[in-house]
């Protein structure tokens, strides 16, 4: 699979040439399991499932014939480990050691399902093959998450395979940095982090701020109790991060960028860590990115635990390695911000989601969603109900859908008490308001708020 | 103390301030701890000093001045947990190590902590032992997990 390459990509052109020569080493027809293995998964030993894995294909001889991919979080953490058999997309879960002889035996060999490793719908008792099929995926709309589960997180290939950084290209060859503000602008994307602050208008000031040293900043520290998706997707898709951050950078006037992860989520700092590495490896990163004469650098800083540091200006005092403590805005950081310049810091899923803007045109980002709250978001989806996990939907679905249709409701058919949305700093929405449209101004209404998408029922 | 570890830590770094928290953290997992001659080389190397090396060893969580043991047991006590019996897990496992939160045992077997989140809350209630996530865990099974630790 690895076709290594030590030579920088120079110019679009090259860029499409070297992604069609990836596309045409892969046979769409050829089995590859995918297997889950972010942190979460580790905790349902998804570790044990993959080295047995590898073993048996070892012992089979097959390692030409069926490709292991180990993907970031799936998104049904509840029912890890999760594995998804392509190109037919048959989905196994709670997969055990014990399970994989059965499934190369029958699965791979004989083409044939293994009925009790499938997910069985509890309403009518019937066994589901296909992951799109599931219930708790079918409501979904995956436009951020939704190739966490079908790359590996180590692979640059894998990204190119699935069009990645097409986004990057276009803007830097075909949109100047203004061009590049108007269509965030006009996509209508707010931040995720929890203000809800219309991420082309935070752009357009940091823009304006004049000054030789610009930074950009992804806040990837994740403070709230019960959230996690900042963490899935910076293990199971970084370079999608990546190159929603460098768009970011060259539209703003940024030569560097700054990674701030917790502490807590190790495997997430290893994850960006080598794919900043391998983005530089190929002309992705660093010195005069795809031949335009961009040059742009980003760091990985580690957090030391304290919950305020997720805050945009305490966070800065933490780059500088002082105390993280907030202080008074103006002037805000856009002015004033990283080592007195000016600087522009998002959230993991707002950077995550440019790419997918710029590629399909803000139009069509706008078009998803309410009249305000456009896009979609990713909720953790935790607590008392029965499919715990991370689930991204268009906004403005109702609160019911996402926890009785996607979450399959309260365990033990017993009633639904309350969700708390928000973190602490949020609220609780009871069950008189089950119908109310999930998006950043209809929460409010009834004392809860958005925040950064962590549902704990 | 091994002064040639934290020399190499210290020269993975640029040599400023702003490498501070990246260093002392480097040292934190090294060591388990931070001791006062290895502040005192920080000082030094990245010209930051030692009162304000004090404030941030004490500002931040993941810093500690006293010597932690070989384990390192998180229970997450976050709100996805909580909701999912955390009290009771902690409980069995203070009662199982004899440990409250925050202390290390005279052998420096355990050191135990509580957490807010881990970020595995699907899995809830969480404990995480030397990294290692075990989720779902119920009374027995913590203590089951804990005596498989030597
Ligand atoms: C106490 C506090 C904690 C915060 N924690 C986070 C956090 O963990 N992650 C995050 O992205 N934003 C957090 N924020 C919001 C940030 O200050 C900032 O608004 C955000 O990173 C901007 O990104 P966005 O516009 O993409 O949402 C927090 C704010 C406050 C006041
Ligand atoms: S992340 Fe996990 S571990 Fe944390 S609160 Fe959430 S549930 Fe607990
Ligand atoms: S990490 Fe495996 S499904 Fe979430």
């Amino acid at each position: 699979m690895s076709s290594e390459r030590t030579e920088r990509i120079g110019s679009p052109a090259e860029l499409e040439e070297f992604r069609k020569g990836i596309l045409s080493k892969r046979d769409p027809k050829k089995p590859c399991i995918s297997l889950c293995s972010g942190s979460a998964c580790h905790a349902t030993g998804s570790g044990k499932v993959a080295a047995r894995l590898e073993e048996e294909i070892e012992k089979q001889g097959l390692s030409d014939a069926v490709e292991v991919r180990k993907t970031g979080c799936h998104g049904f953490c509840e029912r890890g480990p999760i594995m998804v058999i392509h190109p037919e997309e048959v989905c196994y879960l709670q997969i055990t050691p014990g399970d994989v002889g059965e499934i190369f035996s029958q699965t791979i060999k004989n083409n044939e399902i293994v009925e009790r490793l499938l997910y069985t719908d509890p309403a009518t008792n019937k066994k589901i093959a296909h992951e799109s099929d599931i219930p708790f995926y079918k409501k979904q709309k995956r436009l951020v998450f939704g190739a966490n589960g079908s790359i590996d997180p180590k692979s640059i290939e894998d990204y190119l395979a699935i069009g990645g950084y097409s986004a990057l290209a276009k803007a830097l060859f075909q949109q100047s940095p203004e061009q590049v503000i108007e269509q965030v602008k006009a996509s209508k994307l707010r931040g995720r982090g929890g203000a809800g602050f219309p991420t082309g208008v935070k752009w357009e000031f940091a823009r304006k701020s004049v000054d030789d040293t610009k930074y950009v900043i992804v806040n990837a520290d994740e403070g709230d109790p019960g959230a996690y998706m900042d963490r899935s997707v910076l293990e199971g898709n970084p370079f999608s991060v990546l190159e929603g951050l460098t768009i970011g950078a060259y539209a703003i006037g940024a030569s560097e960028g700054y990674i701030y992860v917790r502490q807590e989520y190790p495997l997430a700092v290893e994850n960006i860590t080598r794919a900043i590495q391998k983005a530089e490896e190929h002309g992705l990163l660093g010195e005069n990115i795809l031949g335009s004469g961009f040059s742009f650098r980003v760091k990985v800083h580690r957090g030391a635990g304290a919950f305020v540091c997720g805050e945009e200006t305490a966070l800065i005092a933490s780059l500088e390695g002082k105390p993280g403590e907030p202080r008074a805005r103006p002037p805000y950081p856009a002015v004033k911000g990283l080592n007195g310049k000016p600087s522009n810091i998002n959230n993991v899923e707002t950077w995550a989601t440019v790419p997918l803007i710029i590629n399909n045109g803000p139009e069509y980002f706008a078009s998803i969603g309410t009249e305000r709250s456009a896009g979609t978001k990713i909720f953790s989806l935790v607590g008392k109900v029965n499919h715990t996990g991370l689930v991204e939907v268009p906004m403005g679905i109702s609160l019911r859908d996402i926890i009785y249709e996607i979450g399959g409701g309260i365990p033990g058919g017993k009633k639904f008490k309350a969700v708390q949305t928000g973190g602490p700093s949020g609220g609780c929405i009871t069950a008189e308001n089950l119908d109310i449209k999930v998006d950043f101004d209809e929460l409010p209404k009834v004392g809860a708020i958005m925040g950064s998408g962590g549902m704990i029922v | 103390m091994d002064d040639g570890k934290i020399d190499k830590i210290l020269d993975k770094y640029p040599s400023d301030p702003s490498s501070l928290i990246q260093v002392l953290l480097e040292i934190q997992s090294d060591l388990r701890w931070l001791p006062k001659k290895a502040l005192a080389k920080v000082s030094e190397k990245l010209k930051v000093p030692l009162n304000r090396i004090q404030h941030i060893t004490t500002f931040y969580k993941a810093f500690s001045l006293v010597p932690k043991g070989r384990h390192q047991i998180h229970v997450c006590t976050g709100t996805a947990c909580h909701v999912r019996g955390a009290k009771r897990v902690l409980e069995v496992v203070q009662n199982t190590t004899g440990l409250k939160p925050g202390l290390t045992d005279q052998d420096f077997k355990f050191t135990l902590e509580t957490v807010n989140c881990v970020g595995c809350c699907a899995l809830g209630p969480v404990m995480v032992i030397d990294g290692e996530y075990h989720g779902k865990m119920a009374p027995a099974k913590s203590e089951d997990v804990l005596k498989s630790y030597e």
